[in-house]
This record gives C-alpha cells, sequence and structure tokens, in this order.
C-alpha cells in the first residue's frame, strides 16, 4: 500500500475555545490597530483568516517532489499565501501583503468577528458560511470573478460542476451562496470502522452508536451538530430507509428536510436518545478518536471523510485496516469556502480585487494540488478542461500499479465534467481501494445522493439545541446517591459545630 | 525622591494587572449581569442555580476536587513527612523525584498514563470518574507534596524534644504537635490543589471522561455564543473561591500564629 499524503493535518481544538475567548477579551481594549496602518503607502494589506493547518506552508523536501503524468511537477518552496503576493505583482502589478491568521473553530471566528477583529477574506464552514450571509455580514464576488473568459479566473474556470452545482442550488434569503462563497475544502461524515471487528453491514448504518454489541467501543464527536446529525439518523433510520421514501422523486429534498428537522419534540428525543448514546459510547472526541482507531480502543468512529483518509493512512503504516462507510441512512456534505466581509472589504475596489484573486490564486489546480496534499482534504477544484492535474494527482495517490491484477474502475466524472460516465474521468484502483481512502476522498456519485448539507440554526434553534447539548453533557444533580447527600450533611453539621465550639 | 523612585518598580506589574486581570474581571462581572439587550438581569444566575444540570455540574465539579484533595493529601503527607523527618541519605535525589513530573509538560504526562491505565483497566471509559481521580492526582501531587514538606521542615526540633521530655510517646507527639504545627502547609496545599482540578477539564477530556465540569461547562456556553450564561458561571466559581479563601485564611493565620508562638493552646 502506497501512503501518498503528507502527514500535516487541521487541527480541531474546541478545547482551546476559552483561550482563544480570553484572548479575544484583550482585542477589545486594544482596540483595531492593524487596520489604521500600513494604508499609507500603495501596498494593499489584505487581512486572511483560515483554519489552522489548512494552507500548503511550502518547505516541502525535496523527495517529495510530484511528477505527474500530464507532465506537471508540484513542489511547495514557500507558503501559498506568500507565493500569492509575488504572483499578484508579476501579475496587476501592485503590491499586496497578507496578513494570514488562524482559528479553531467556527464559533472562535463568529466570537472574533463579534468581539471587533476586522478580516477582509475568511473561509469558515457552510453552516457558518449561511449564518453570516442570513446576518448580511458577507460582501458577494463581482461580476467579474465569474467571467470565464478571463485567465486569471481561476476559480470559476476550474471548480468542480457538482460543487458549483451544490452552492447554487442552496439559498440564503432567496439568494444563492456561489454568489458570497467560492468553496475550498469540502467532505461528507460517515462510520470509520475495524473490519476485523465490525462488518460493513454493522457500519452502514448510524445505529452502530447505540448497539449493544459494541458497548464502549464507539466513539462520537464531541460538538452538537456532529451528534445531533448523528442521533437524527438512528432516529429516523426505519423511514429513511424505507425503500418508498428512498425511491421518491423528491428524495434528495425530503431527506434534506428530515436531516434539518428541529423541532423541539426532536430535539427532545435526540436528547434522550444522545443521552443513552453517552453510556454506549467510548467518548466524544474530535482529534484523539484517529489513534484510538489505530491503537484498537475503539472499533467505529463518527468521523469527517479527510481525518477518516489521514486515520487510514496511519493504520496502513501499522499494518491494519480501517474502513469508511457512509451510513444508509444519509451523511452530511460539508464545505469551507472562502467569503469576504463587509466589515473589512467595505467599499475599497482594490482590496476585493485583491481578494478576489487570492480565491483564484488558490483554486489554480496546481496550487490545489499542493493544498490538497498538503493538508489531505479534497479539494473544490476540478481543472478546466484540458487541465487534468488533478485528476492526474488522484491517479498519482490512488491509481493501480502494474502489480495490481485485480483493479476496479472508479467512475469520477461527476466531480470533474459534470457528466456521471464520463470516460476522461475514470480511475482504475486497485481491489484494495473499495471503501477506503479514494472512497472517503472522493465519494461516489451515489454516495453523494444521500448526503445533505446541513443548515444553520437560526437563533432560537440554536439555543435549543445547545441547551440540549448542554443537558446531555451535563451531570444531572438528581442521579446524585443518597449516600453523599448523607456524607455532605455530615460534614456540614461537623463544620458548623466546630465553628460553634470556636465562637464560644 | 529614592522612595518615589521603589514605587515605579510597582508600575510594570500594576499595568499588568490592570489590563491582564482587573479589566477582563469587569467585562466578566458586566457580562454576567446583563442580558442580550445590555439591560441588568439576574437571569443568568437564577438560570444557572435553577437547572438540575447546571448545578449537577457544580457538584460533580465539587466532588471531583474534594476526592482528587483528600487523595493528595493522604498519598502526600506520609511522603512530606518521611522525606522530612526521616533520616534518608539522598533526600534531595528523592526530592527531585517528586518534583520531576512537574518539569514535563502536563498534557504529556496524561498521555502516558491514558496507556499506563488501558493497559491496567482494558476499557478507560468504564471508570470515567475513577480515571479522572487517578489523572487530577497525578497532574496535581507535587503540589501538595512541596507545602507539607517545607512546613514540616521549619517546625522547630526542640518543641518535638519537649514533647518526648514531657512523657509523649511518637503517636502522641505527631498528633499533638507535628500535625497541628503543619497546618499552613496542608492548607496551602489544599489550595493550590482544590480549585484547579474543579476546573481541569483537559484532564478529563483526555482521559475519555465526556461529563462536564465547571471549566468545560463556560467552554460551551461560550461556543454557544452565550457570553452572558458562560460570566455567570465564570463568576459563580470566582465567587467559590473567594469563600474558600477566606475560610482558609482564617485557618492558615491562626495557626501561622501558633507556629510562631511556638506552643500550640489544645
Amino acid at each position: 500500500m502506497k501512503l501518498r499524503r503528507r502527514m500535516h493535518r487541521k487541527m480541531w481544538k474546541p478545547a482551546l475555545t476559552i483561550i482563544t475567548a480570553i484572548t479575544t477579551f484583550s482585542v477589545c481594549f486594544t482596540g483595531n490597530s492593524r487596520t489604521a496602518f500600513a494604508k499609507s503607502d500603495d501596498t494593499i494589506v489584505l487581512r486572511v483568516c483560515n483554519w489552522e493547518e489548512y494552507i500548503d506552508m511550502g518547505d516541502w523536501d525535496e523527495e517529495e517532489r510530484i511528477m505527474l503524468d500530464n507532465g506537471v511537477t508540484i513542489f511547495g518552496e514557500n507558503p501559498l499565501y506568500k507565493e500569492f503576493e509575488d504572483w499578484y505583482l508579476e501579475t496587476y502589478g501592485k503590491r499586496v501583503r497578507v496578513e494570514y491568521s488562524c482559528f479553531g473553530t467556527n464559533e472562535d471566528l463568529y466570537n472574533q468577528l463579534n468581539l471587533g477583529d476586522t478580516y477582509d477574506l475568511v473561509c469558515p464552514s457552510e453552516y457558518m458560511i449561511m449564518k453570516l450571509m442570513a446576518e448580511g455580514r458577507l460582501e458577494p464576488y463581482s461580476e467579474a470573478f465569474y467571467d470565464k473568459s478571463n485567465e486569471c479566473n481561476f476559480y470559476i474556470n476550474n471548480v468542480s460542476p457538482y460543487i458549483y452545482k451544490v452552492m447554487n442550488e442552496n439559498e440564503i434569503h432567496g439568494e444563492q451562496w456561489s454568489k458570497y462563497a467560492a468553496g475550498y475544502m469540502w467532505g461528507i461524515t460517515g462510520v470509520l470502522y475495524n473490519p476485523a471487528k465490525v462488518t460493513q453491514d454493522e457500519a452502514s448504518t448510524w445505529k452502530i452508536f447505540e448497539k449493544e454489541q459494541f458497548k464502549r467501543q464507539v466513539a462520537l464527536k464531541d460538538n452538537v451538530r456532529d451528534s445531533y446529525f448523528a442521533a437524527l439518523g438512528i432516529l429516523k433510520a426505519d423511514q429513511l430507509t424505507e425503500e418508498a421514501f428512498q425511491n421518491a422523486p423528491d428524495y434528495a429534498k425530503r431527506l434534506e428536510d428530515e436531516m434539518n428537522d428541529t423541532n423541539l419534540t426532536t430535539i427532545a428525543q435526540a436528547q434522550e436518545l444522545l443521552e443513552r448514546l453517552m453510556d454506549n459510547i467510548y467518548s466524544l472526541e474530535t482529534d484523539s478518536g484517529k489513534a484510538d482507531m489505530v491503537s484498537g480502543k475503539i472499533v467505529a468512529d463518527y468521523q469527517w471523510s479527510g481525518d477518516a483518509v489521514y486515520a487510514m493512512d496511519q493504520a496502513d503504516e501499522d499494518g491494519l485496516e480501517l474502513r469508511f462507510s457512509v451510513p444508509k441512512e444519509g451523511a452530511n456534505l460539508w464545505f469551507d469556502g472562502w467569503v469576504m466581509l463587509k466589515d473589512g472589504i467595505g467599499d475599497d475596489v482594490l482590496q476585493k480585487h485583491a481578494a478576489e484573486a487570492f480565491v483564484n490564486f488558490m483554486s489554480r489546480p496546481d496550487n490545489a494540488v499542493r493544498n490538497m496534499y498538503y493538508i489531505g482534504y479534497t479539494s473544490s477544484i476540478a481543472g478546466a478542461e484540458g487541465d487534468d492535474t488533478v485528476f492526474e494527482y488522484i491517479n498519482w495517490c490512488y491509481g493501480a500499479d502494474e502489480s495490481d491484477t485485480d483493479t476496479i474502475e472508479y467512475p469520477l466524472g461527476y466531480f470533474f465534467s459534470g457528466s456521471s460516465g464520463d470516460e476522461n474521468y475514470i480511475v482504475t484502483a486497485s481491489l484494495e481501494q473499495i471503501d477506503r481512502q479514494l472512497y472517503a476522498q472522493y465519494p461516489s456519485q451515489e454516495v453523494l445522493k444521500r448526503t445533505v448539507v446541513m443548515r444553520y440554526f437560526d437563533e432560537d434553534t440554536s439555543k435549543a439545541i445547545n441547551r440540549m447539548w448542554i443537558n446531555v453533557r451535563c451531570f444531572d444533580i438528581n442521579d446524585v446517591p443518597f449516600v453523599v447527600w448523607l456524607a455532605v450533611l455530615a460534614v456540614f453539621i461537623l463544620l458548623v459545630r466546630k465553628i460553634c465550639v470556636k465562637v464560644k | 525622591m529614592q522612595l518615589r523612585n521603589k514605587k515605579m518598580l510597582c508600575l510594570p506589574y500594576s499595568v499588568f494587572l490592570v489590563c491582564f486581570v482587573l479589566a477582563p474581571l469587569f467585562v466578566i462581572i458586566y457580562y454576567a449581569l446583563t442580558n442580550g439587550e445590555g439591560r441588568f438581569t439576574i437571569e443568568n444566575l437564577t438560570g444557572f442555580f435553577g437547572n438540575p444540570k447546571t448545578t449537577g455540574t457544580l457538584l460533580y465539579s465539587l466532588g471531583i476536587a474534594v476526592v482528587t484533595t483528600s487523595v493528595c493529601l493522604l498519598l502526600a503527607y506520609p511522603i512530606a513527612y518521611i522525606l522530612a523527618r526521616g533520616k534518608l541519605r539522598h533526600k534531595s535525589v528523592v526530592l527531585m523525584l517528586f518534583i520531576m513530573p512537574m518539569w514535563i509538560n502536563f498534557t504529556l504526562r496524561i498521555t502516558a498514563l491514558k496507556e499506563i491505565l488501558t493497559v491496567i483497566e482494558g476499557n478507560l471509559s468504564f471508570h470515567p470518574f475513577l480515571n479522572t481521580i487517578i489523572g487530577m492526582t497525578y497532574d496535581f501531587l507535587p503540589f501538595m507534596i512541596l507545602p507539607i514538606y517545607t512546613t514540616l521542615l521549619k517546625i522547630d526540633k526542640s518543641l518535638l524534644e519537649a514533647s518526648s521530655d514531657l512523657g509523649a510517646d511518637h503517636v502522641q507527639t505527631f498528633f499533638q504537635v507535628t500535625l497541628p504545627l503543619s497546618v499552613p502547609g496542608i492548607i496551602s496545599g489544599i489550595f493550590m490543589v482544590f480549585l484547579p482540578s474543579m476546573t481541569n477539564y483537559v484532564v478529563l477530556d483526555m482521559l475519555y471522561n465526556s461529563t462536564y465540569i465547571m471549566g468545560s461547562l463556560i467552554g460551551a456556553y461560550f461556543a454557544a455564543y452565550d457570553w452572558h450564561g458562560g460570566s455567570m458561571i465564570a463568576l459563580v466559581l470566582l465567587a467559590i473561591i473567594l469563600v474558600f479563601t477566606l475560610f482558609t485564611n482564617r485557618y492558615a493565620d491562626e495557626d501561622a500564629g501558633n507556629s510562631r508562638g511556638g506552643v500550640v493552646s489544645r
């Protein structure tokens, strides 16, 4: 099994929320000195805020140089945002300086924005994009950004038709996402499992998390959205897997509605279910699940596709086989996308141009490959007609060797050209790839049919769901054993008596 | 003039204090006592104490803190006693062995502990509370040993001689003289263990205890954009610390006085 991905990874650190909150407090007091300076000369300052470890930082070793079959060589020398500065000067003749910073979670970013941090370009997940859009805080991309005739518009020329279609179909307040957001990375959720302990059938449903058989051997995600999604999948499993439901002409729409059900009764049911699941799972994790799968502490894990790929790579190194399954009830389709903020851009035309150019530069196929190689997630970039850099990269990663006798044909036409049967985009992979890295990184079209975008929660729903989550996570005072109350009472009486004696 | 210059030396710390301690504190108080519209409210307070889940979390945190502190005390006192009194030849080396773990990053230590516990228990998730106590104890034990050790070391030997001259045996001497005199050390040990163990949720996270304690609960409120509720919990925690400090200070002062006087009044 060849291993062709860099072991760098996006870190999920919700544990740092408080620390960030505290540091952001200080922002209140220092104010926004950064906005004020550096505009004096004609250098454009672009303030970009991205996930941690979510861009190629360059500094590759010489042996990491990727030679693709189409003759393109991929090599990361400097951080991509630094290279952007040079490219911008070369292409447009203007100096731009990128102030690059990072955030840990979508919620952190949102808190930062509310505390007065100003950015021009940020890269949150789809639900946060929706939230920001609904609050009217995003600046739409200009008409020129979508002009396919301009060669430097790498985004519109290279974005995957599949991703673009999804972004066009989804609307907030009657406005398409694609007007405000440019796709960066995307993926789905599913179940990462150990085929030695769990059958494919068992892993093909969210119900695996409530099975007595795997008591304390499965892990869920330590965030409310993912856990709620899994809970919905379990609650509605029977309905979602009914043949009549799955074959209905409006299946996609109905599935989306079901998986975005935020009725108060549903939330209450989810709470009850999750409280029950808490006694059945090994833990709620954000980052540790990957290592725990590899070390065998757990046998199945709710996982994002990108992290699943990483875990499978790691397991391969240790000689253990892990697989990825997308439950039949439906899975979550997610995106991270570049959006411009009104607060930052304002009416500054130059700034907006630089921000759009940044997105375009990131979308240039060779840069998209660099990011993919470095981060390990799946880029939204497919490549324009005639530019098969991204496709060649997939071949480079997963294509069958001459030594592989058993191979499968894995069609990815839906992603690259928009037509599922496109013969130009079929990966010939080793049979071993079934349900593994390739399947996780580029899910098949069939799988994607049962994925839905999870919408953002409006304020009331958000309150109810967060309350539900806190209830699930907290210890109920009613569960305190009677003995403990007795002990507390005894200690209290002792203390009071002692104090009384002292006073006398 | 000279005096004024000396006062100037306080300036860096005062600036630090105002910027990073006092100002955030006021922000927390402001958020805790207002609602989303910026109006004064005590709803956050009643909300906290009116919910069996949040009060449950408070109790759970207190439970962890009490048990951790007790276990630490029970483990640390004999060690400190032997270190201070025993005729060990390489006392400083032994002491070093206890302090050394403090030099290693604690997440690293907990990760190691996790693997050890997994070998012993098999599946960690069956005993979340026990694991948490072990983790906390492992983390905070040196903070208990050190202050007790220092106080024991400082006790005037002549008091012990006087005690045995007056006919008290070892056990009586310990309970009548040594133990009361070491109370200040015990108090500061408790102080250094009790409060951090109420909020150190990283230990719980790393040892797969998914129940919230005070620290993680505050984090959850902030992640849900509920700054007001989160600040109120922080304030409740602060109030507990204040009460705790007042209470223990009284003890510490009294007994510090005793050890200065040299004789225990009984």
